[in-house]
């Protein structure tokens, strides 16, 4: 089994990587744009009045797939799992994965309900959701 | 060609200039946010804003990521990297750019933290899909089509998205088994192959995906002049249209029933001044069945969620109304990795009459397009061998 691909946090998601080993989904909001994935300025002025806050972790299912090829080594013993985009409550999509559900197609509703949770990836908290 | 080149002198000026907003040790900056502030500032000194930039130019990242990065939709785009000497040389292709009307306002961005990046070994992936896809096993193309795809079958019916994706799967086989140079040219395909190859990541069959091959091509380009002492005389280029609308982390892509063919279609056919019946053939890269089905919509030979329609009954097939992928295409022909340099090679040979018994009766115009990325950046090319 090779190792688990950690991220790699940047200067300016430092903060969101700190709050995921807090068990806190934080994002970034510049005035009143919010905006998913943290960057340095805001993609809707360039603004760099950037403020942090928790998102309430609600979420509904936007797309997903059910993967049964692993894309590196290290997920092999993850299969099948469920790869997703998410719509938080606050209106932005997220990469994540499902958990807590069978991984049979069946099984998911676009649209379904989801809370956040948090899986420890060798040290660093990584974000999932799972069904509410 | 002295003349023409001369003619763009004088014709484009630099109109902002600026640094990133701390330069020397920053650590609390990555290298995109360098080029974010950068990018802002500047326009500040121009007086313009983010939204008044159509074309992208930077080395060293894709133009889609920084595109992403900062939340815009070029429509001339270049990744043009040769070192140190890349972005003197954005300022010649941007003179070029602007002249032919293929952009108005032209960003030219850098930004690297050579300094930080030693003593905080953050380089090496850090970009954001690394960061926040990477980790979750989502990598590759793969897993974020069959995403894209999942979103098209709960807009428009999966039953009938199936049918589609296997009616491509199906068409593309029948043309590669019509050409010699193709990977499957002695495999046949039948719908039960393609509804039986195993999951790759469900809603995607072993079968929705291209293939993974070794190859190369190349394409020569000349003015029209020129080509009259060619060999084989010019395939003229027509209409071109490129752009993109997010980069590698699909989350981002505005609608993902929705590749930016839905400019660079348009553009294209509007400055050939065609339509789309006009076209004898359709060149459409095809990394998945779903990237086909998405494309066809996107350029607009049909409405969103009629591709099921427009695709039924292999009228894509040899023989059919709707030549498409005539080669075998990524699906059965050959996919090295960036397979879009090919849609251009059938193209032209369809057009030349060298296509042997996959040559269409009737081949004048044809579309060639590509798709980069996780369905991020699209280019159309219509060409033609008329003169």
């Amino acid at each position: 089994m090779s190792d688990k691909i950690k991220p790699i946090p940047q200067p300016e998601s430092d903060r969101y990587w700190e709050g995921a080993n807090e068990k806190k989904l934080l994002i970034q909001k510049f005035g009143d744009h919010i905006q998913f994935y943290p960057r340095a300025v805001s993609t809707k002025d360039g603004s760099r009045d950037v403020e942090w806050i928790e998102a309430s972790g609600k979420a509904k299912l936007y797309t997903f797939t059910i993967v049964h090829q692993a894309p590196h080594p290290s997920f092999v013993e993850d299969l099948p799992y469920v790869a997703a985009i998410v719509t938080l409550e606050e209106g932005i999509n997220m990469p994540t994965r499902i958990i807590g559900v069978d991984p049979e197609p069946e099984n998911f509703t676009i649209g379904m309900d989801l809370v956040v949770d948090f899986i420890d990836a060798d040290g660093q908290n990584l974000p999932v959701f799972r069904p509410a | 060609m002295k003349a023409l080149r001369k003619s763009l002198s004088g014709k484009a000026a630099i109109v902002g200039v600026a640094e990133s907003d701390k330069i020397g040790k920053v650590p609390e900056i990555s290298p995109l946010g360098h080029h974010a502030q950068a990018a802002h500032n500047a326009l500040e000194d121009a007086g313009l804003s983010i939204s008044d930039v159509d074309g992208l130019f930077t080395a060293g990242y894709s133009t889609y990521d920084l595109g992403e990065y900062l939340g815009i939709e070029p429509n001339f785009t270049d990744s043009t990297i040769v070192g140190g000497s890349s972005f003197v040389i954005h300022l010649a292709h941007a003179l070029a750019a602007i002249n032919a009307g293929y952009c108005e306002v032209a960003l030219i961005t850098h930004g690297q933290s050579g300094r930080s990046d030693r003593a905080r070994n953050r380089s090496g992936g850090g970009m954001p899909a690394d960061q926040y896809t990477s980790p979750y096993g989502i990598m590759g193309p793969p897993i974020n089509y069959a995403m894209a795809a999942r979103k098209y079958m709960e807009m428009y019916g999966e039953d009938r998205t199936r049918q589609a994706l296997a009616e491509i799967a199906v068409s593309t086989r029948k043309w590669a088994n019509m050409n010699e140079k193709a990977y499957f040219y002695d495999k046949p395909m039948t719908f039960d192959d393609y509804h039986d190859s195993r999951w790759v990541s469900w809603p995607f069959h072993l079968l929705d995906c291209c293939l993974v091959t070794d190859a190369g091509a190349a394409i020569v380009v000349t003015s029209m002049e020129k080509a009259k002492d060619t060999k084989k005389g010019p395939i003229k280029i027509l209409g071109v249209g490129e752009g993109h609308d997010h980069g590698s982390m699909l989350s981002q892509m505005p609608d993902l029933t929705r590749t930016y063919g839905r400019k660079t279609g348009p553009r294209a056919l509007e400055m050939a001044g065609l339509d789309y019946s006009d076209i004898d053939l359709a060149m459409i890269y095809d990394s998945f069945t779903y990237t086909v089905l998405a494309t066809l919509e996107s350029l607009g030979f049909c409405g969103p969620g009629e591709g099921p329609d427009f695709v039924a009954n292999q009228v894509t097939a040899p023989g059919g109304s709707f030549p498409l992928n005539t080669s075998g295409g990524g699906l059965s022909y050959t996919h090295p990795g960036m397979y879009g340099i090919f849609t251009v090679l059938e193209a032209v040979r369809q057009l030349r009459g060298e296509t042997g018994e996959r040559q269409l009766d009737k081949c004048d115009i044809a579309l060639a397009h590509g798709t980069g990325g996780l369905l991020s950046s699209t280019g159309t090319v219509l060409l033609t061998s008329n003169n």
